[in-house]
């Protein structure tokens, strides 16, 4: 866990998603660090988090990884957090924030998805089977996952210090940890978790998005009462890194306003 | 005609003779490359796709212009590319090696290595990647099959873990079942998964009211130990029923393991082979051991002392048997421990220090005494957990005691 940012201003949370780590919000970081006091963590099981403190049973539901995000909080006393989660932590956001609204104040759902497997009339996009090929394909390239992505995050001369951090980051990925988490992000459904919500609520999507699609990003505003939608011209699941820009200012705009 | 550099001439051979050659040496090596090569823009869409991979993929040239390059990974990758993959090219402006599956235009799976680097301007915006493709079907059928041999292995292991637990539960008796006003307890340490030992122990009725114990160990281990194993148990009961004086036992357990040996390697055992006689609240205990560890007798009143069973040989070896005697009574509270050298022999420390080099097993003893069978059973299985991984070879303790008259479990009429 790291603390960033200006220390007398408004908290905001940054919560990373499945696949890498806290290390994704850096350019986001760069942004807000002016105007905002910053927390920033590993979930466990990822990152540089305590390998003691994973717990398959715990991590095989994202309220285990929602009420790690309590736990900060309370620790911390952080009061009127404003609380930005990225990809299936905007779901752990929507669980933590249900779980105990009195700690925070403003809730930043970026590129969500509450369910990202079709069921009836609701298209996450994914069926079972595709999600049975992405545990398949992690299962196969943690064969050769460190060895063969260490010299590729290494060999960035012009930026030793960012290549050290990933390297070090990726190659603490313990694959028993991300395969549980890969099923927990894949697997869940937390389309009824919506409607628990009762903060003022910011969903930011991206127009080319194949994890989020736009229908998703409509479905998560329409099922938040009062909820925002701005839509990115970004490509891909990661508008904090392809856009850091437009994406700072989204959080900014909403964060900030009164 | 101006004269080539020497590297183009072996490629003039084969490029039309009209043309100056340089510009379709270059579109050529794109083109034919040995590896697929894909332009695009930074939001994924292709700008332009080399031959090779159009044939890898079975796609017409057309069918691809201006289509994200993300939508021929299989989902699975797909998504594997958008969450690791995607972010890492965008902060390091590289990504290389990394395994994924590519669907063609036939719906097939091909399984690549790709690759790919960023074009950026002056302000590091992205303008184009470049990404280049390897075939790793060979690489990966040999992955696979590696994966598929470890969880073969895995299974094998497991398979073996079942049939040693299984082997090593055959040779010890399913449940003790010890005369009226005697209580019996005993445990036996797994020190390998893998193996099977050669301890045993055994309880069992013989005619006339008297009861047999045994504890043993055979030498070696794993399948060949664990058959003598069981030919000693067989034995020694078949042995006990014939004539049940404890040294005629062991003399007829030395004729036929000498037996055995003849054909194979030297089998032997170190054995205990005692009967209890009921005599009132007590018991007579009538012993013979074959070169075993001695027996711990620990007293109601707190005493613990070794057996005298000291000069035995040990059961098979070949030379004239010789076995010690000893008798004894067992009160109410007295106990007796029968252990196999896995407890005392167990190493302490990275020395050479064994548990039992300065008596530390009859100063334990004592600090336990007086005890019960299973209290006495119980702290030895704790001293064997605390022991750790120094406990190399199994360890077997079975517990023989008579319970108080007065003790509320005495009082419990047994069935």
């Amino acid at each position: 866990m790291r603390i960033a940012g200006i220390e007398d201003g408004p908290t905001i949370m940054l919560a990373h998603g499945f696949g890498c780590d806290q290390n994704l919000w850096r350019l986001i970081e760069a942004r807000l660090a002016s105007r905002f006091r910053l927390v920033l963590f590993d979930h466990v099981g990822c990152g540089a988090s305590d390998p003691s403190a994973w717990d398959p049973r715990r991590y095989e539901s994202l309220q285990g990884y929602a009420d790690d995000i309590l736990g900060i909080v309370r620790e911390l006393d952080l009061r009127d957090v404003i609380f930005v989660g990225h990809s299936v932590a905007a779901m752990m956001g929507v669980l933590a924030v249900s779980t105990d609204p009195s700690r925070f104040a403003r809730l930043v759902l970026l590129t969500p998805s509450p369910c990202y497997i079709d069921q009836g009339d609701y298209r996450g996009g994914f069926s079972r089977n595709d999600i049975d090929e992405l545990l398949d394909s992690l299962e196969s390239n943690y064969l050769g996952w460190s060895r063969s992505m260490a010299p590729v995050i290494m060999g960035t001369p012009d930026q030793p210090e960012l290549a050290e951090e990933l390297t070090n980051s990726f190659c603490r990925t313990d694959p028993a940890c991300a395969r549980v988490f890969a099923r927990t992000t894949f697997l869940s459904d937390n389309r009824a978790d919506l409607a628990r919500v009762s903060l003022p609520t910011l969903v930011i999507e991206c127009a080319h998005d194949t994890l989020a699609p736009r229908e998703v990003g409509t479905y998560v505003q329409q099922h938040i009462d009062g909820s925002e939608l701005v839509t990115l011209d970004a490509t891909g699941h990661c508008p904090q890194i392809s856009a850091p820009d437009i994406t700072a200012q989204a959080i900014v705009s909403f964060a900030g306003a009164p | 005609m101006t004269r080539q550099p020497e590297w183009s001439s072996p490629v003039e051979t084969f490029s039309s003779p009209q043309s100056t050659g340089r510009d379709e040496v270059v579109e050529d090596l794109l083109e034919n490359a040995p590896c697929g090569y894909i332009a695009a823009r930074p939001d994924r869409h292709i700008i332009r796709v080399n031959a090779t991979l159009l044939t890898w993929l079975g796609y017409d040239r057309n069918a691809l212009t201006d289509k994200p390059f993300t939508d021929l990974l299989a989902v699975g990758s797909r998504i594997h590319y958008e969450t690791h993959f995607a972010p890492l090219l965008q902060l390091q402006g590289q990504i290389a090696g990394i395994t994924v599956d590519m669907v063609t235009a036939d719906g097939s799976r091909l399984p690549v290595f790709l690759t790919a680097n960023v074009k950026s301007d002056s302000d590091g915006e992205p303008l184009l990647l470049r990404v280049t493709i390897q075939d790793a079907r060979d690489r990966r059928a040999y992955e696979r099959e590696l994966l598929e041999e470890r969880q073969r292995v895995e299974r094998e292991r497991a398979r073996v873990h079942l049939l040693a637990r299984t082997l090593q539960r055959s040779l010890l008796p399913p449940s003790l079942s010890p005369p009226k006003g005697l209580d019996a307890s005993a445990y036996y340490h797994t020190a390998s998964a893998d193996d099977v030992g050669g301890d045993f122990y055994d309880l069992f009725p013989l005619a006339h009211d008297k009861w047999a114990f045994v504890i043993g160990d055979v030498s070696g281990k794993g399948a060949g130990a664990a058959a003598v194993t069981s030919l000693t148990r067989y034995t020694l009961r078949a042995a006990a029923v014939f004539d049940a004086d404890p040294v005629s036992v062991l003399q007829n357990l030395h004729a036929v393991l000498s037996q055995e040996s003849r054909d194979t390697v030297n089998q032997f055992a170190t054995v205990i082979f005692g009967v209890l006689t009921p005599h009132g609240g007590e018991f007579d205990v009538h012993l013979a051991s074959g070169g075993h560890l001695p027996p711990l007798v620990l007293r109601a009143d707190g005493r613990a002392r070794y057996a005298d069973t000291i000069g035995g040989h040990p059961v098979g070896i070949p030379m004239e048997p010789k076995f010690s005697a000893a008798r004894f009574r067992l009160g109410p509270g007295d106990t007796l421990v029968l252990y196999t050298d896995g407890l005392t022999e167990a190493r302490t420390g990275s020395g050479t220090e064994r548990y039992d080099y300065h008596g530390a097993l009859l100063e334990f003893a004592a600090a336990h005494s007086p005890t019960t069978a299973s209290a006495i059973v119980a702290a030895i299985q704790s001293l064997l957990d605390g022991l750790g991984a120094g406990v190399e070879d199994d360890a077997a303790v079975l517990a023989l005691g008579v319970p108080l008259v007065n003790s509320p479990a005495a009082e419990v009429p047994r069935e």
